[in-house]
């Protein structure tokens, strides 16, 4: 198992039957590949839609039909379509259960950035600032390090998509509960040991005294 | 009853030099393309553009932008064309990112009569710079103020000759909104029926927002 299929995996354990969950593009998506089927998810697609299902298959697309990230996608029976306006309204309007997203930066008071590099990378935020400012459990989906680097730091240094908003941290070597005394350690990757998350982790980390290992079974 | 269907060509015309113009769709989905197509020809400029993104250099508004027709660009997302942020670093256009809840519920309140409206989207982020914030319940919310323009271009699925219109799947978007919030309204429509063909049940948007149908021929 690849290091974003356990992320994808663990991720998909935390949603609950009867969610409205919105997955963000790249890594978040791979999650609805790992719903239990006894459990019923919606999930909304912020440019306009509920009930998005799975990518249609090759010779199969509608491009009337697209996710947030401008591809052919479908919708199941139940679902339905709306302004940009209704779907921002569903959204900040607290309507979301879960919202998935990836973080170039996350820090130990729940600060995300995944915006913009300044000078480097601008591509704006798209709906993410009203995402995670809006759902109910905000998810990071993310590889713990970049190039060996932390990711998940004292305080961000670029700027924020949001301020405080972050409840979970999901890499594929620990899952990090965002807590008013900072990052909690509930469990750990398939082949992490608790020194190696803290050496790779720059913020605090606090270890729960019961900390799980992820449970595939 | 008003004839409303023009040609391309003259609707077109109706985008001038320096104008703001509204663009609907969603990374080009939705975006009504012969009338892009149709500006580009104009090679009209200066003029100011609010649409969720910039499309791609080949497709949608994108096409505009490689053509350096904006001053200003208003969008939630300009990371699919990189042209955008050529012009953005070369300061040759303005670029003011807003994120797409914001975008989308201040071309509404342009639309509907309202002087803006207090969100919590932003707060705490670059999102909030120079805007005023209150307070609310003990949540903090920033105040935004709504969007206008001269001319709206949309795309519709379906349009009577009234103007009233039927959006396919996720090419509703930014569309029936943007009907709303601009002096001239042109909708390109894949189809053009007779007024009493869409039944009232399924408009999705009013035809007494639009100006001038095209299209019609797919």
């Amino acid at each position: 198992m690849d290091a974003k299929e356990i992320i994808a995996r663990r991720v998909a354990q935390l949603l609950k039957d009867g969610d409205v969950v919105n997955l963000g593009i790249g890594l978040p998506t791979m999650v609805a590949n790992y719903i239990p089927e006894d459990i019923d998810i919606t999930f909304q697609s912020e440019n306009g839609f509920l009930g998005l299902g799975p990518a249609p298959n090759k010779g199969e697309e509608d491009w009337e039909l697209v996710n947030a990230g401008g591809m052919p996608s479908s919708i199941i029976p139940g679902g339905m379509f709306f302004d940009s306006a209704t779907s921002f309204g569903i959204i900040r309007g607290g309507h979301v259960d879960a919202t998935v997203l990836g973080a170039m930066e996350v820090d130990e008071k729940g600060n995300l950035a995944n915006w913009k590099i300044p000078g480097k990378m601008v591509p704006g935020m798209g709906g993410a600032m009203d995402l995670v400012v809006g759902a109910n459990t905000v998810i990071i989906a993310m590889v713990h390090t970049q190039k060996g680097q932390p990711k998940i730091l004292k305080q961000c240094t670029l700027p924020l998509t949001a301020k405080e908003q972050v409840n979970y941290i999901v890499t594929e070597m620990a899952l990090l509960k965002v807590t008013n005394e900072g990052l909690l350690l509930e469990e750990l990757g398939p082949d992490a040991t608790v020194e190696d998350v803290i050496a790779a982790t720059e913020a605090k980390v606090i270890v729960s005294p019961n900390v799980k290992r992820y449970n595939f079974a | 009853m008003i004839n409303k269907i023009i040609s391309v060509k003259e609707a077109a015309e109706k985008v001038q030099d320096g104008m703001t113009i509204m663009v609907g769709g969603f990374l080009a989905n939705g975006t009504p393309e012969n009338l892009i197509d149709a500006i580009v020809e104009n090679n009209v400029k200066n003029l100011t553009l609010i649409c969720n993104d910039t499309g791609f250099p080949d497709k949608g508004v994108g096409k505009m932008v490689v053509n350096k027709q904006f001053k200003k660009i208003i969008a939630s997302h300009v990371g699919t064309n990189p042209e955008t942020a050529n012009q953005m670093n070369s300061g040759e256009t303005e670029v003011v990112l807003t994120p797409q809840g914001t975008l989308a519920e201040k071309v509404r309140c342009g639309g509907n009569g309202l002087g803006g409206f207090y969100t919590p989207t932003g707060i705490g982020t670059e999102a909030e710079i120079g805007k005023e914030k209150k307070i609310i319940d003990g949540q903090e919310y920033i105040f935004e103020l709504p969007l206008k323009a001269d001319v709206a271009l949309l795309k519709a699925s379906v349009v009577d000759k009234k103007g009233n219109m039927v959006f396919a799947k996720t090419t509703k978007n930014f569309n029936p909104l943007m009907a709303t919030a601009a002096k001239v309204v042109i909708v390109e429509a894949d189809k053009i029926v007779e007024v009493g063909e869409i039944d009232q049940d399924r408009v999705m948007c009013s035809g007494i927002f639009v100006d001038y149908i095209v299209g019609g021929d797919k």
